[in-house]
């Protein structure tokens, strides 16, 4: 790296970030002031500089629970994506297979979490597997969407071309339709992966030994907004590094999608 | 007409109620350069799906080399309309697809395309992606791809509609230039009169739906024919055209 790369990197990410800073920072500030100003309870609003004092103290126990809920998120995201891409194949393959079971995964996705979180924990237990089906859940059907339609968006002539040089089907699928769905997977992927988090944390309120859902619940039950809040803060912070992952692993698998044309 | 490349024989067929190929008969000989003109929607793309097996004719014959076509041989390599590069693929892998599906390595498949970058004016974009590429390089590229699979005759469905004007032009000098060098044997679907006239060495007039053969013209001039200002290509251009407008006459 050059040593002009290096500052102009910082300013581009301070034209980027910054607008979204500013306005964080601000929001922080303000409720920092109202609460010092009113002089309101902490156990009704804490102020920020209460919740990063008392979440730094408990930070052994939130790192605990934090990477049970990672454990949770990844284990159920990536049973949900293999289960998504799998099913995708099959009802590009098999159309009336799409007709048959649309209207199932569609039902899945109008079960109210509230009502069906505490069975999937009386069926599953307290351990990983219920937080594994419910992130699966809230997940999957999401990501199957965006694969079939991203197979769908495949430019019709580049299949007859292939077609016309005597490819299969199945070789259509990969060297076609399958890299024509990468956008629409990517756009999936974004969604879902804070889906996820979400359906874990909801898992674990419902029921669990360990995992930033069940902290949340033990300390709203003791009367510590703070800490309920401080957990609230690592799981967002967790879903936006989640994020951001998964626009970096965009970037790696689409380089051609930044470029614009070069002059020879 | 037993020399023929391709030979098409009273080839019809219909979409459910509708008539698209009334009766399509047309010739190509070995290295010939012919292209079919007809007025949108007549069915012109319908008879290269034909070709390639994308759809079976209702009737009528296809011969290949005097052999009728199955819908399982791929002998012709075709050219879709716009580019059809893949985005996601450098333009060497691209160039190589055809090879590929016919069961080459990567490798090899590579090695027997660089040495045409070059005069196909790619030099130095083996390893761009298309999107890096201007509309007139991309059509390059997309021909470069359909002369690779070596195969008995070359299909090419409206290759220059989606350039601007000024790029048309000089795509179609430049493909008159190539076929000049290679004698490639060309069938070429296209709505555009001029450039039926500067590259072809016959042109078949197409009806309006249901399609039959309205119109059969011989181009007696030899390359390479200036798009400016000739009389003789001027006046050809106004004879087709004047069918293509009028086709009761």
């Amino acid at each position: 790296m050059s040593n002009t790369a290096l500052p102009r990197l910082c300013a581009r990410f301070f034209r980027h970030a910054g607008p979204a800073i500013a306005s964080v920072s601000a929001l922080i500030l303000g409720w920092e002031a109202y609460v010092q100003l009113s002089g309101i309870s902490p156990t009704a609003l804490p102020a920020p500089s209460r919740i990063i004092a008392q979440g730094f103290e408990q930070r052994e126990a939130l790192a605990r629970h934090t990477i049970a809920t990672l454990q949770a998120t990844t284990f159920g995201f990536a049973s949900s994506l293999t289960a998504a891409f799998l099913f995708s194949i099959l009802i590009d393959f098999f159309r009336s297979l799409r007709r048959a079971l649309f209207p199932v995964f569609i039902i899945t996705q109008t079960l109210p979490l509230v009502a069906i979180a505490p069975l999937i924990v009386l069926w599953f237990g307290f351990g990983l597997p219920p937080k594994i089906v419910l992130v699966a859940l809230v997940t999957f059907f999401p990501m199957l969407v965006a694969l079939a339609q991203g197979y769908e968006a495949t430019d019709r002539n580049i299949s007859a071309l292939l077609a016309s040089m005597g490819a299969s089907r199945w070789r259509i699928f990969v060297m076609a339709r399958l890299p024509s769905a990468l956008p629409y997977f990517f756009a999936g992927l974004r969604i879902s992966i804070t889906y996820a988090v979400v359906g874990a944390i909801f898992a674990e309120y419902a029921g669990a030994a360990r995992g930033l859902g069940i902290y949340i619940l033990n300390a709203k039950n003791n009367f510590r907004p703070d800490l309920v809040l401080a957990a609230v803060f690592v799981s967002a912070t967790l879903t936006l590094l989640l994020f951001g992952a998964t626009v970096l692993l965009q970037r790696a698998a689409m380089p051609w999608a930044r470029l614009t044309e070069a002059r020879p | 007409m037993s020399s023929a490349r391709l030979d098409l024989k009273s080839l019809r067929k219909s979409f459910g109620p509708t008539d698209v190929l009334a009766d399509i008969n047309l010739s190509v000989q070995p290295s010939e350069f012919v292209s079919i003109l007809g007025p949108s929607g007549a069915g012109k793309s319908t008879i290269l799906q034909l070709l390639t097996g994308a759809i079976a004719p209702d009737g009528g014959q296809m011969l290949l080399d005097g052999q009728p076509l199955t819908p399982t041989q791929h002998r012709f390599a075709f050219m879709p309309q716009g580019d059809a590069l893949m985005p996601w693929r450098r333009i060497i892998d691209n160039a190589t697809l055809g090879l590929e599906v016919q069961g080459l390595g990567r490798q090899a498949a590579r090695a027997r395309v660089s040495p045409l970058f070059a005069e196909f004016g790619l030099a130095g974009f083996e390893n761009h992606y298309p999107v890096q590429l201007s509309g007139g390089m991309r059509q390059r590229a997309a021909l470069l791809r359909t002369v690779v699979q070596q195969r008995p005759m070359l299909l090419l469905d409206e290759p220059f509609g989606a350039l601007d004007a000024l790029t048309r032009a000089h795509m179609q000098r430049w493909l008159a230039d190539m076929w000049t060098r290679h004698r490639w044997t060309v069938l070429l679907i296209t709505h555009d009169v001029r450039e039926a006239v500067l590259l072809s060495e016959r042109i078949y007039v197409l009806s309006a739906r249901p399609a039959r053969v309205a119109h059969h013209f011989q181009v007696p001039l030899n390359h390479p024919r200036h798009s400016v200002g000739s009389p003789e290509l001027a006046a050809l251009e106004a004879q087709i055209l004047q069918t293509l407008l009028n086709p009761e006459d």
